[in-house]
C-alpha cells in the first residue's frame, strides 16, 4: 500500500514537472537588451507609463554592389548583423563560417536577413567585399556586406553593444568583437552569440527560432 | 619478492601493451609529432582552414587534396614559414588569397603541424622529420 502510494505520488510529481517544463517552452520569449526608459503616454485620458526599449538606430552604408543599404531595408524584418574585416586573420573566418551555416538554413527564406559591417573602412570597398562574400558561398541579397566612414561604422557597432577599434598591435590592425548579434522586427537587441564558439552558435539557431514565432 | 612480482606485472604490461599496439618506433614518433601538431594546427591553421581541414569557399583552401599534398611536399614548409601570395589550384578550384607568414613557428613546430595535417587530413602515413623541414627550408625561394 505504502509502495501504491510511493508510485503515485512520483508520477504526479513527473507529471506535475512535465506540466511546468513544457508550459516554460511554451512561452518562452528572448529578453530585450540595452538601455531602457520608461515613458509617460497619455491614452484614453489616462496617464500610463510605458517602456522604451534600445533600438538600432537609423544607417545608411554602401553594400558590396555599390548600393545604399539603409535601416529602411530591415523595417519588419528579422536580422543578424556582425562587424569583421575581408583579411582578417583571427576570428573572423571561424565568425563568417558559422554565420554561413545559419545563412545557408535560411536563404531561402524572406524572414531572415544578414548585415555584416566591415571595420576596415580603408581597404574593404565594396569590390573588396563583392569578391568575398562571391567567395564565401554568399548566393543572393539575403546577406550584405557594408561599408561605411569610419565614425559611422564604429558608431553604429556601439548601437550594437559591439567593441570595434583600430589598434596596430591587433593581428590585422583592427580589433573587434565576435559577436552575432541577434535583431527582431522592431530593431531590438533580443541575443547576442559568440560567433567563434559553436555551442553558442547552436543557442543563436534555437533563439532565431523562438523570435520568428513572434507575433 | 613483492618487489620483483610488481616489477614482473610491469614488464608484462609493457610487452603487451607493445605487441597489441604493434606499432614500430617510427609510427609512434609519427603520433606523436601528430599530436603536437594538432595543438598548433588549432591555434595557427583552423580559423581559415577548418577543424576538419574543410577550407571555405572559394576564400581558404581544404587541405585534404592528397595529390596537392603530395606534389607541393617540399614547399609546405616554405608556405607555412612565409605565407603565400599567388593563385594556387587545390582540389579543383582555384584559389587567391593572401596566407600570412608564421614567423613565430619554429622549425620543430612546422615538422610538427606539417604531420598532423599531411597524416591526418591527407590521409599519409609519413612522418616530416625536422631534417627534412630544415632542408626545405633552405630552398625556400
Amino acid at each position: 500500500m505504502v509502495n501504491l502510494f510511493h508510485i503515485r505520488a512520483s508520477l504526479f510529481l513527473a507529471l506535475a514537472a512535465l506540466g511546468i517544463s513544457s508550459c516554460q517552452s511554451n512561452t518562452a520569449t528572448l529578453p530585450i537588451y540595452g538601455q531602457r526608459e520608461p515613458v509617460e503616454k497619455i491614452v484614453d485620458g489616462k496617464t500610463i507609463t510605458d517602456t522604451l526599449y534600445h533600438t538600432i538606430p537609423a544607417f545608411k552604408f554602401l553594400n558590396q554592389d555599390s548600393i545604399y543599404i539603409t535601416d529602411k531595408n530591415y523595417d519588419n524584418k528579422v536580422y543578424i548583423a556582425n562587424f569583421f574585416f575581408t583579411h582578417c586573420p583571427s576570428i573572423c573566418p571561424t565568425m563568417n563560417r558559422n554565420l554561413l551555416k545559419v545563412y545557408e538554413q535560411y536563404k531561402d527564406s524572406d524572414q531572415v536577413y544578414f548585415l555584416s559591417h566591415s571595420i576596415d573602412f580603408k581597404y574593404d570597398q565594396p569590390h573588396v567585399l563583392k569578391e568575398y562574400a562571391h567567395k564565401l558561398g554568399v548566393s543572393n541579397d539575403h546577406w550584405n556586406f557594408v561599408t561605411g566612414s569610419k565614425a559611422d561604422i564604429y558608431g553604429i557597432a556601439n548601437q550594437y553593444l559591439v567593441y570595434t577599434a583600430e589598434d596596430k598591435n591587433a593581428p590585422g590592425g583592427y580589433d573587434h568583437q565576435g559577436y552575432l548579434v541577434l535583431i527582431d522586427k522592431q530593431k531590438r537587441i533580443r541575443g547576442a552569440y559568440d560567433g567563434t564558439n559553436d555551442e553558442q552558435v547552436a543557442k543563436l539557431q534555437k533563439e532565431l527560432a523562438i523570435l520568428l514565432e513572434e507575433k | 619478492m613483492t618487489k620483483i612480482f610488481f616489477l614482473g606485472i610491469l614488464v608484462s604490461i609493457y610487452f603487451l601493451s607493445a605487441m597489441s599496439s604493434c606499432q614500430s618506433g617510427e609510427d609512434i614518433k609519427t603520433a606523436q609529432y601528430a599530436v603536437n601538431g594538432q595543438k598548433i594546427y588549432i591555434n595557427h591553421c583552423k580559423n581559415c582552414h577548418g577543424e576538419k581541414g574543410e577550407g571555405l569557399g572559394l576564400l581558404y583552401p581544404p587541405l585534404t587534396d592528397v595529390d596537392f599534398l603530395t606534389k607541393n611536399r617540399e614547399r609546405l614548409s616554405c608556405i607555412i614559414r612565409n605565407g603565400l601570395n599567388e593563385e594556387i589550384t587545390v582540389a579543383g578550384k582555384t584559389f587567391h588569397t593572401i596566407m600570412p607568414a608564421n614567423e613565430t613557428l619554429t622549425d620543430i613546430d612546422i615538422a610538427y603541424v606539417l604531420t598532423y595535417i599531411t597524416t591526418n587530413f591527407g590521409k599519409q602515413d609519413k612522418i616530416f622529420s625536422l631534417e627534412e623541414v630544415q632542408q626545405d627550408l633552405i630552398n625556400c625561394k
